[in-house]
């Protein structure tokens, strides 16, 4: 049970930090379809540094990971950013083309990276096991992960910024109505760019944390496992609110968490349900919720309109 | 030159080159930085394909085998272009691929059924399949790019479940179907002895470019074709005009679906493959169907076209110089273009404004110069 506990507490948290990264993006007005993409390149950045500096010790080792994903994950999302917002692309198929990209590139760079160290090598992994012992604290039987205090930050963090300074105020009114917004002197496009560079910090945080927490080598070439998306049907059940995003993000990590502990539990495994029910369970799941919950849904008026200063 | 500027048709045609020229362009930028010794050769490779073997025999042969892979991109490409055209996103077009190829290998494996049969039998699962995202959508204002994925997965993990039933037993791979289910292999009706008997090249071909023709009618010669894009421009009017746009939604996702599906029939039919069934991530084809849907500037013509491009490049990744580099940088490069078509509209854009503003230059000199010359007189 206790490893339940864990297991769900640390998918919620992956799925909390992306879903707040698709809040801010969708608030300013840029929907990020490009999520997948951006946790595909926070996980490089952080695995990167594990892999170039695997003997800092603990602490530094747990800020330098962090900064390599955000870095990543920011200066990946300028690229929704630059098509999206100044060229005014359509923000469907730009997001999604960044979800390929971003699995190509780092499967290329990689699998060069690999080759280039061991010619014999030809996978597109990169292997964590002891850098990732750093971020683990064991409490009794419970394994505390960092990961869960940063999802927490960026939790309040999130709620502090978008309902309680002018920035976020401001922010929500371009996602809103952008017209309006300009009118008083807000430069919409500058906003949607602080939207979208801030869901490229916790894509990427949220891309690190997924990966140190399923394995403990990654394969760059199987992407995320379509958890992007996952957090971005989190977002839309948590109606684009952070605070309902949280529980929502707890509800889907516990069936996420239940594919990777159910033949531990005596009475789940005991119901001899195949593996792959579990491996469908969240993606189901998010269906229903979806089915549910879109017919009355709330999303930010402008999402997805590109902003056209002469438009009227 | 004015005019043929203008249309728009040459206008996609511009684009769609600008985003190859720039998508190799930027592969091999990402080859040189890599290693520089042998990135202008391998990016060589990737253009010439099966044009790599010095033997014509062989050339033809591997040419045979683009072709094979290219039958089933274009009908996501299609699946993909024909849900855009109706102004929605199916990305799900990859899931409904999986689930094609799960029903069309399982209805031969398990049951022997004759080829067309398990066609039939894809067709209609892939239609079904889609239609939950169309449901979704139409009754539940459900976003079709989520659900999609959501679906994606789904078919991934239940395709693997089902033909874990017919496969190998020593590996993870389904049985082939020479020697298993030769009712159910697509004829090939002689086209393989064209390709110097390459034995996968099947009928398939030529009729997935049949179903292109077809698409291009249904959309722009029946009346169909005309409520279907009329409800993706404008739901609303389209309700107002009468026209049945729950219904629309879903009948567009259902074809859609099962255009995806017949590409998954298309390709395992011919036995080029086997289903891995221990496969961890969904196929690419469906979301190579959307590079080359809008390679092609979302017309089913182009389509043809643009997916035989997307599957040479792919196939010609096979041929860079492996030690130095990965196969992989095919799919940098399609990538890469997608990115680039989406700013298609905005290249349109400007050299629409572009010709505007210089047709209005030319408009206000003449109208000076009458005005100069009726002042003289």
């Amino acid at each position: 049970m206790v490893l339940l506990l864990q297991y769900t507490l640390i998918f919620a948290s992956v799925l909390l930090l992306v879903a707040l990264g698709g809040c801010f993006s969708e608030h300013s007005g840029v929907i990020n379809l490009g999520l997948e993409g951006i946790m595909v390149m926070g996980s490089l950045g952080g695995a990167l540094v594990m892999r170039f500096f695997p003997d800092l010790p603990p602490v530094l080792m747990v800020l330098a990971v962090l900064m390599g994903a955000i870095i990543f994950g920011m200066a990946y999302s300028c690229l929704l950013g630059v098509a999206c917002i100044n060229f005014k692309a359509d923000q469907t198929i730009v997001g999604t083309a960044m979800n390929m990209l971003a699995t190509a590139a780092a499967t290329v760079f990689v699998k060069a990276m690999n080759t280039a160290a061991n010619p014999n090598d030809v996978s597109a992994s990169i292997q964590y096991i002891n850098p990732k012992k750093s971020f683990l604290v064991r409490i009794g039987g419970f394994e505390f992960n960092w990961f869960m205090l940063v999802a927490v930050i960026g939790l309040v963090v999130a709620y502090v910024v978008l309902y309680k300074t002018k920035f976020g105020l401001r922010l929500m009114a371009c996602g809103e109505h952008p017209q309006a917004a300009d009118s008083v002197g807000i430069n919409v496009y500058k906003m949607r760019w602080a939207g979208v560079l801030i869901s490229g910090v916790y894509g990427g945080l949220g891309g690190i944390c997924y990966i140190m927490v399923s394995a403990s080598e990654w394969k760059f070439d199987a992407g995320v496992y379509g958890f992007g998306f996952l957090a971005l049907a989190v977002m839309i059940f948590g109606q684009w609110k952070p605070t309902r995003i949280a529980l929502t993000a707890l509800l889907f990590g516990l069936f996420r968490a239940l594919a990777s502990v159910y033949s531990g539990i005596d009475f789940l495994a005991r119901l001899n349900i195949p593996s792959t029910v579990y491996n469908m369970l969240p993606y189901i799941i998010s269906l229903v919720v979806l089915a549910l919950t879109s017919r009355n849904s709330r999303a930010p008026k402008a999402e997805g309109i590109p902003y056209d200063k002469g438009q009227r | 030159m004015k005019k043929l500027l203008k249309s728009d048709g040459f206008q996609t045609l511009i684009a769609s080159l600008l985003c190859v020229i720039v998508g190799l362009f930027l592969g091999f930028v990402v080859l040189l930085f890599i290693n520089p010794s042998g990135a202008a050769s391998s990016i060589i490779e990737v253009i010439k394909n099966f044009m790599h073997f010095s033997v014509g025999k062989l050339r033809i042969k591997n040419l045979g085998n683009t072709l094979v892979k290219t039958s089933p991109l274009l009908m996501c490409s299609l699946s993909v272009l024909f849900a855009y055209k109706v102004g929605l996103f199916n990305i799900g077009a990859a899931g409904q691929y999986v689930v094609g190829s799960a029903v069309s290998l399982y209805a031969a494996l398990a049951w022997h059924l004759n080829w067309a049969l398990c066609v039939l039998l894809a067709f209609v699962a892939g239609a079904v399949y889609a239609a939950i995202v169309g449901l979704l959508k139409a009754y539940c204002n459900v976003n079709e790019v989520i659900s999609g994925i959501m679906l994606n997965w789904i078919a991934l993990y239940g395709a693997n479940t089902v033909l874990t039933g017919v496969k190998e037993p020593t590996s993870p791979y389904t049985l082939h179907l020479v020697g298993h289910a030769e009712s159910s292999l697509i004829p090939s009706l002689g086209l393989d002895k064209l390709f110097s008997n390459n034995t996968y090249v099947t009928i398939a071909v030529p009729l997935s470019v049949l179903i292109a023709v077809l698409i291009l009618v249904l959309l722009n010669k029946t009346k169909l074709g005309y409520e279907l894009k009329a409800t993706g421009n404008n739901k609303n009017a389209a309700k107002y005009a009468g026209m049945a746009e729950k219904r629309n939604i879903i009948l567009t996702l259902m074809i859609s679906g099962a255009l995806a599906a017949l590409g998954g029939a298309f390709l395992y039919l011919t036995d080029y493959e086997q289903w891995s069934c221990s496969q961890s991530s969904v196929p690419g084809m469906g979301f190579n169907g959307i590079a080359a849907a809008f390679l092609g500037g979302l017309n089913p013509i182009g389509a043809v076209l643009s997916s035989y491009f997307i599957q040479h490049i792919t196939n010609g990744g096979a041929y860079v110089d492996l030690t130095k580099y990965s196969s992989q940088i095919s799919d940098l490069i399609s990538s890469i273009i997608i990115y680039l078509c989406g700013f298609v509209f905005f290249l349109k854009y400007a050299i629409n404004s572009h010709l505007m503003k210089s047709e209005e230059k030319r408009a206000q000199q003449a109208l000076k110069a009458a005005a100069e010359k009726g002042g003289k007189e």
